[in-house]
């Protein structure tokens, strides 16, 4: 699915909703196993290819940024998600330490990390959009949540 | 029963489940919204999960405050659990219960939680006893050739 080469952070945000040909690819990041399903149904419903993972570090073998990882090939990274969405409380690695994993790496950085979360609070929503998510929504989440998520995304620059 | 009977009893139950008692909040009609042709079993199958979920924490609970020393932070996070997943499907009930139980638990008094464990499970218990119910009468308009009459829910 990969097209040759990859794109800047805010053109693959915007290509992300826009290129009628190409499916966005989620990674979904849930230890709930009924929130996973809800999150994997919304985002199909949603025309997005969905890849659930049960915890951080799952996650972030599915990106090639796992410890085993020691060579994180760039073409085969690049091109596998779109967007990823985590919830923030997870036991062991959280949204949180994930997200900055993600930041922290030179070929996914610039993938648009959206955090979930139960608990509204400001501080934690905060810490999340400083260290670079795209936006945080709060659960459970419905089908305007996802449509919101697309208006952002398209709208948003780098 | 004919079909347009049994679709009416199913609309009169459902706003029952919603109106009355709060069983159920708005959330599972996003998930009604979400069942559609190419995944018809949809609600069945995350609710199922629910059961089996919520039935493991439920006995993890249990077990957890029967300790002679309770490990709070334990069944603190077995009942977040329980209420982000009861959240998600709308079980309106069992997520006031659990909300209450967070309370206690900050508070460590383990009479009061066992109390409020009932309590949760027995909602739980009510919840699950409406929705099977309610999917017994799905199947039989089915089996009848009818269809779930979704938009006569008109919330």
């Amino acid at each position: 699915m990969g097209s040759g080469g990859f794109s800047s952070g805010s053109s693959s945000m915007a290509s992300l909703m826009e290129n009628g040909d190409h499916v966005p690819h989620v990674l979904a990041v849930d230890d709930n196993i009924i929130d996973r399903k809800l999150i994997e149904k919304l985002l199909q419903k949603s025309s997005c290819k969905v890849t659930t993972a049960e915890n951080g570090p799952r996650a972030l073998e599915f990106l090639g940024l796992g410890d085993h990882d020691r060579l994180n090939s760039l073409e085969g990274n690049i091109s596998k998600v779109n967007l990823i969405i985590t919830d923030y409380c997870m036991p062991g690695m959280t949204g949180y330490d994930l997200l900055k994993k993600i930041k922290e790496s030179s070929v996914m950085k610039e993938v648009p990390v959206v955090i979930m979360s139960s608990e509204n609070v400001p501080t934690r929503i905060n810490k999340c959009l400083e260290e670079g998510a795209q936006m945080f929504m709060l659960k459970p989440l419905k089908q305007s949540d996802i449509k919101r998520l697309r208006c952002h995304l398209v709208n948003s620059r780098g | 029963m004919e079909v347009g009977q049994m679709q009416r009893q199913w609309v009169d139950y459902t706003k029952s489940l919603f109106m009355e008692k709060r069983y159920l909040d708005s959330q599972f009609l996003q998930l009604l919204q979400l069942q559609d042709e190419s995944n018809p079993d949809f609600v069945v199958e995350v609710v199922s999960l629910f059961f089996d979920d919520t039935e493991k924490l439920l006995n993890d609970l249990t077990a957890a405050l029967e300790q002679q020393c309770v490990d709070f932070k334990r069944v603190d996070a077995h009942v977040h659990q329980l209420k982000g997943s009861s959240s998600s499907i709308g079980a309106e009930r069992v997520k006031n219960g659990c909300v209450a139980f967070r309370n206690l638990c900050e508070e460590q008094n383990t009479d009061a939680c066992l109390r409020c464990l009932q309590q949760v499970k027995q909602e739980y218990y009510l919840v699950k006893n409406k929705l099977e119910n309610l999917f017994r009468l799905e199947q039989q308009i089915v089996a009848a050739g009818g269809s779930i009459p979704m938009m006569e829910l008109g919330f």
